[in-house]
């Protein structure tokens, strides 16, 4: 897995302009009577790329996923897979597979024919049939399952089952709905790194449907968060975590603190907030004409929080109360009530097994922050 | 003490419905057994006395010795009874066959209908429970016979130049039992279509599956257990049914029932009647049971 880690790294085709997107939607449109689910969206994904749709529910990314398996037909628009438009193809002879949500295992088959069933539909030879049904189950660790009914089975058991079926075929691209939203947290986390582990060592694209920003953010190469039927913003998590475009996103992914202000000045990669508790000074390629508002988006483990006065504490500094004090073991969360009112949150890791003489309720401290820690976003 | 009397409960429970069919089916079946053993007379009730417990213990065993089954041997002696069985069982067999493809898409359609509408065609499917099933047999005579609707209404569009004889005959029992039985067979096929997970037709198109392929690998096995349940609730009644056959069947149409009719009321031979009884619901029985040994033998491998 480490040679392929190194590959992982380097993984960037979206940023390469010579590189022809595996998938394209094309302007899809798709209404359901007077509700808009997707609206006019354009959307590259590349071959071999590990591709979440992330959002809210009703956000329009099922309806996307369901379009591309071809359950749904778009209102308007292309889709573009490897090359051929799919509107028109019918779900049962695209190159895709889904695992659905429900994992929808049919009840009256076992294990070996429910993995099978695809197969056997493309009329494969039995030999083969059973070959690459043991093969699959060896993937999912399964072995000794195969005679079982569904219904026999654990959530999880059945989640690999689900997946395997949907690998059996080798599709062009693996579409997963919600994949790991049945089970429980630390199963969740564990399968995360083996659907990771899987796409690699098998070379496949895969395109997730989640609303859980963790999931996401843990598996995907890169993420297209989504809202109203509309992509907000397409990057990798990094990115989005640390650059978000929009107070949306900023708010969607992770905690985070929005710093509201006037510009007083901005332009060479940097800009300047007035600001009720604080001066923004920023770097940032944002231009916000001077005078409007803005706002200035921070997470909340980017905030310095002392005792004593940072050295300038009229750039990027406030003083503050400590309101709340939340303690999660690897980390201390803390509200600080800033002298306008407004309550801004900060995390400190607890890198030490004892921390000597804690900050406690109602201290007076100090919020600072650096000019490259957040990100400005315009109105 | 609170687990004790809970146990009490469950197994007060449970006895209800042995208590019910004890009282309403094993008791009238010994009643009926018995007086099949025994031999017509001319008295009140028409059979020799069988034993009862008034003649005293010497009584009984005497009235014992003077059972037989010469009843059920006379069953087989004339041709009458086992073509009326078999004839039935036809009758029965076709019926539920036509029910079931009547069924099968009313049930279907009504699953798949938007959920909104279900409770109204649900309804609409109960409706004609409402009215008394005499009466609604006795429209059929109404509808199908020479001059009737349906063939007014087919020589006035044209289709048929002489009316079609339809009443008196085996297609009217048909058209009778069909319509009769039709709820039965629609609704527990439209509740074991009904429960099912949409995601799973969509599962067999992903994997490959034209619409109607899923449909045969994936929606009807799954629906099985209604139509199996429907069947029966549909063949069952159908095998010993007399009014229908009676009001719409022909002089020469034989079935089980009419005959049972006959042997009691006309020939007043009450102890052949029983045994008719006692053999209709042995064959009805037997072969359930069976039925029912399988499918548990077969979940237990499925386990």
């Amino acid at each position: 897995m480490k040679s392929l880690g190194n590959i992982r790294r380097s993984f960037a085709p979206w940023a390469d302009p010579q590189s022809k997107p595996f998938i394209s939607f094309r302007n899809i449109t798709k209404k359901f009577g007077d509700f808009t689910a997707v609206d006019n969206l354009t959307l590259d994904i590349y071959h071999r790329e590990f591709f979440a749709l992330l959002g809210a529910s009703g956000c329009g990314k099922s309806t996307l996923l369901r379009m591309l398996a071809g359950f749904e037909r778009p209102t308007s628009g292309e889709i573009i897979l490897d090359g051929q438009d799919i509107a028109a193809i019918p779900p049962y002879k695209r190159p895709v597979n889904m695992m659905f949500q429900s994992y929808a295992l049919f009840p009256h088959m076992t294990v070996e024919s429910n993995i099978g069933f695809g197969l056997r539909q493309d009329g494969m030879p039995k030999a083969e049939i059973g070959e690459r049904v043991q093969q699959m189950l060896k993937l999912v660790k399964l072995e000794q399952f195969a005679k079982r009914k569904p219904q026999q089975l654990s959530g999880g058991q059945r989640q690999r089952v689900a997946l395997a079926r949907s690998l059996a075929k080798r599709p062009k691209v693996l579409l997963l709905d919600e994949p790991l939203g049945a089970l429980d947290k630390k199963l969740r986390e564990e399968t995360q790194f083996e659907l990771m582990d899987l796409q690699q060592q098998l070379g496949l694209t895969f395109v997730v449907v989640t609303h859980d920003q963790e999931e996401a953010m843990t598996m995907a190469d890169r993420i297209a968060v989504m809202s109203h039927g509309k992509v907000v913003q397409v990057a990798t998590p990094a990115e989005i975590y640390e650059a978000p475009n929009s107070r949306f996103v900023a708010d969607f992914i992770g905690d985070v603190n929005i710093l509201e202000g006037n510009v007083k000045a901005a332009g060479n990669g940097r800009v300047e907030l007035a600001g009720g508790d604080f001066t923004v000074r920023a770097v940032s390629d944002a231009a916000p004409s001077v005078g409007t508002s803005a706002a200035f988006a921070i997470r909340p483990e980017k905030l310095k929080v002392s005792r004593t006065a940072p050295a300038d504490p009229a750039v990027n500094t406030s003083e503050g109360e400590i309101w709340d004090i939340a303690y999660l073991g690897d980390m201390t969360v803390l509200h600080i009530k800033l002298p306008s009112g407004k309550v801004v949150k900060t995390s400190m890791l607890n890198a030490q097994r004892e921390v000597e003489n804690p900050i406690g309720y109602d201290e007076k401290v100090w919020v600072s922050f650096a000019e490259t820690a957040g990100v400005v976003l315009r109105d | 003490m609170k687990a004790l009397g809970s146990s009490i409960f469950s197994r007060l429970v449970i006895i209800v419905p042995y208590v019910w069919l004890l009282l309403f089916f094993l008791v009238p079946f010994v009643i009926v057994f018995r007086i099949s053993l025994s031999t017509t007379a001319i008295a009140q009730p028409p059979y020799e006395p069988v034993f009862s417990l008034a003649d005293g213990l010497s009584g009984i065993i005497d009235n014992i010795r003077q059972l037989s089954f010469d009843n059920f041997v006379w069953l087989t002696e004339d041709a009458l009874y086992l073509n009326a069985y078999l004839s039935s069982i036809k009758i029965a067999g076709i019926s539920t066959l036509l029910t079931l493809l009547i069924a099968y898409p009313i049930a279907y359609g009504m699953a798949q209908a938007p959920r909104t509408w279900r409770p109204t065609l649900l309804m609409l499917v109960i409706l004609p429970f409402w009215t008394s099933f005499l009466i609604r047999v006795y429209a059929w005579i109404a509808i199908l016979k020479p001059e009737g609707l349906l063939n007014q209404l087919l020589l006035s569009v044209g289709i048929i130049s002489e009316p079609l004889i339809i009443l008196n005959t085996n297609w009217a029992i048909y058209i009778g039992i069909v319509y009769s039985y039709l709820p039965f067979m629609i609704l527990p096929i439209y509740s074991a279509l009904e429960k099912m997970d949409h995601s799973l037709i969509e599962a067999a198109q992903d994997l490959g599956c034209p619409p109607i392929t899923a449909f045969w690998k994936v929606t009807f096995p799954l629906s099985l257990a209604g139509v199996v349940a429907g069947c029966m609730l549909v063949f069952i009644p159908a095998v010993g049914e007399f009014v229908i056959p009676d009001l719409l069947g022909g002089s020469q149409t034989l079935m089980i029932g009419k005959t049972l009719w006959n042997e009691f009321n006309s020939n007043r031979d009450w102890p052949v009647s029983a045994a008719v009884a006692t053999v209709l619901l042995l064959i009805l029985v037997v072969p359930i049971v069976f039925f029912q040994n399988m499918q548990a033998k077969a979940d237990e491998k499925g386990r």
